[in-house]
């Protein structure tokens, strides 16, 4: 499935949910479910230090494909980890350059993506992007 | 008698909404909301009296001129200061502290020790971190116990001949601890170090007297006690104010200047150069009055009656801490849910409508020594009630059942 096709299917699934209880709730049990990364890329240099929470972050490259690979120590800020990495992991390094974010305004997440939130995500978001752009300058 | 129910209809803020519920404002350590009464008068100063200050000849600037230089009369009177001049208008807290720091680097020598303590705001550590590259003297730290009280019995330990400087937060921003001010400044003294005092968390709940205290420096925001950001004061005895260089050079902090030799001000416009923050400044002054008007009597004793209030309730909730256990406190609770993050936390009260801050709050030290990445920060105001704080503790049980 391409980025945008995966982002529609989680727009889809959170169009199911009522309130914001219900979309929280599911976004931590996104964050409880997963082991979202191999404990030992949870080092120091893949870690982003937001002022809130932390996030690490690891990019691995298969078959012209990045995996990414990431955690966070605050549950919240995890879900949506695991939403973007649901979205840019195991994709090829041009479309995830290409891709953009906007569909977690559509389900009702902007506010964590804030650049004045500081918990990491924003930081995540342009570390994934940086991969991408590294990963495809090897291809090259 | 004190009606919190009146009192709040001064907040126009308080009765907004946040994501659809009454907002409920526990975040008053980090700013305070704004009365009517201190909105009026900045409406008031730009709807008549805006101009540029200390130099015009015409009217408005005449009547903006002492509208601002009551406003220092105004913080002299609450701060107890001998004289008017003492009372340096400034940008806040922040502000105040770098330029005393900056002040001292003309004065410190290497190997000079200056103590500070393991509670204070990066704001208070950091300007004294650049001060020892500056200078070469040794930053010095009375240590905190498990209460979250400094450690007096090391602090005495720390005060030799070579110490020159201490500075010590009245009241710790991110555990609400009330330290013992009196006595560090006394101890200090003894040996002939110079006091600071970062009352930014005490104003809000106490009335300094700096001549009681004898504090050679005390500084504070205007917006942590109902006035407006962007304005705070320094309190500096006339004899250091006058030993300290200017901070920043400019416009008003001058006698005279030719191209060979500038001569300097006297005080209090050496230190306020450029344009000040007027509106600000004027708006400090009535925030004060506005204080002064409830009683800081008043205002303790009801803040305690909310804390104590708050703590018990809280302590109900299996598997909850609350870091800074002083009984010597003010209406700060510093807490985490056990194995769930302060941000998660946050983020689901923040749904409800309630405003409370997660975080390290500018304290990574004291964040440090509980081994902890932040707290869940509630801090009361005397426009607070006790059903909030049931709100508060309904939603902390809430967003437990959540995220455990």
């Amino acid at each position: 499935m391409t980025i945008e096709d995966i982002q529609n299917e989680i727009i889809d699934e959170f169009s199911m949910f009522e309130d914001w209880e219900e979309r929280y709730q599911y976004m931590i049990d996104l964050g409880k479910d997963l082991p979202l990364i191999n404990d030992q890329y949870k080092t120091e240099s893949n870690i982003i230090k937001g002022c809130q929470s932390k996030v690490w972050v690891h990019a691995e490259m298969k078959d012209d494909k990045i995996e990414f690979t990431a955690d966070s120590d605050a549950i919240i800020t995890k879900g949506i980890i695991a939403i973007l990495i649901r979205a840019f992991s195991n994709q090829h390094p041009k479309d995830i350059i290409d891709a953009n974010t906007d569909f977690i305004d559509k389900i009702g997440l902007k506010e964590h993506l804030s650049p004045t939130r500081a918990n990491g995500l924003v930081s995540m978001i342009k570390q994934l992007k940086m991969y991408a752009i590294a990963y495809q300058t090897q291809l090259k | 008698m004190f009606k919190v129910h009146d009192i709040r209809k001064d907040f126009p803020i308080l009765s907004r909404k946040v994501n659809g519920k009454p907002l409920v404002y526990f975040d008053n350590a980090a700013t305070s909301q704004t009365p009517q009464q201190v909105i009026d008068v900045i409406v008031d100063y730009y709807s008549n009296y805006n101009a540029n200050i200390h130099r015009g000849v015409h009217t408005l600037s005449q009547e903006a001129t002492d509208l601002y230089e009551q406003a220092r009369q105004k913080i002299q009177a609450h701060f107890n200061a001998k004289f008017s001049h003492e009372i340096i208008l400034t940008s806040g807290t922040t502000h105040s502290i770098n330029l005393v720091a900056n002040g001292f680097s003309s004065i410190l020598k290497k190997d000079d020790e200056i103590i500070v303590s393991a509670l204070e705001h990066h704001s208070n550590i950091v300007p004294w971190q650049m001060l020892c590259e500056r200078t070469g003297a040794t930053l010095k730290v009375i240590p905190m116990n498990q209460e979250g009280e400094l450690v007096m019995t090391e602090y005495d330990n720390l005060l030799s001949e070579k110490t020159k400087l201490v500075f010590v937060n009245h009241i710790s921003n991110a555990l609400g601890t009330i330290n013992p001010i009196e006595s560090i400044i006394e101890k200090a003294h003894k040996i002939g170090a110079a006091v600071l005092i970062d009352g930014a968390q005490s104003c809000p709940h106490i009335k300094p007297d700096v001549q009681k205290l004898d504090v050679d420096f005390y500084v504070a925001s205007a917006h942590k006690m109902c006035g407006p950001t962007g304005v705070g004061m320094l309190y500096g005895k006339e004899e250091w104010l006058n030993k300290l260089p200017p901070y920043q050079g400019g416009g008003e902090m001058i006698a005279e200047v030719t191209f060979e030799k500038t001569t300097y001000a006297a005080l209090p416009h050496k230190f306020e150069a450029g344009t000040p923050n007027i509106c600000g400044g004027i708006a400090f002054g009535a925030a004060i009055d506005y204080m002064n008007t409830i009683g800081f009597d008043v205002i303790a004793s009801y803040e305690h009656d909310l804390l104590d209030y708050a703590t018990k309730k809280l302590l109900e909730i299996d598997g909850l801490k609350i870091y800074g256990t002083s009984k010597n406190k003010t209406s700060v609770i510093s807490f985490n849910l056990k194995g769930i993050h302060p941000y998660d936390v946050g983020t689901i009260l923040d749904k409800l409508g309630i405003a409370v801050r997660t975080g390290h709050h500018c304290a990574q030290p004291i964040m440090d020594y509980f081994k902890i990445p932040g707290t869940v920060r509630a801090s009361f105001s005397f426009y607070n009630t006790k059903s909030e704080i049931d709100i508060l503790v309904e939603g902390v049980k809430k967003a437990k059942m959540m995220l455990s």
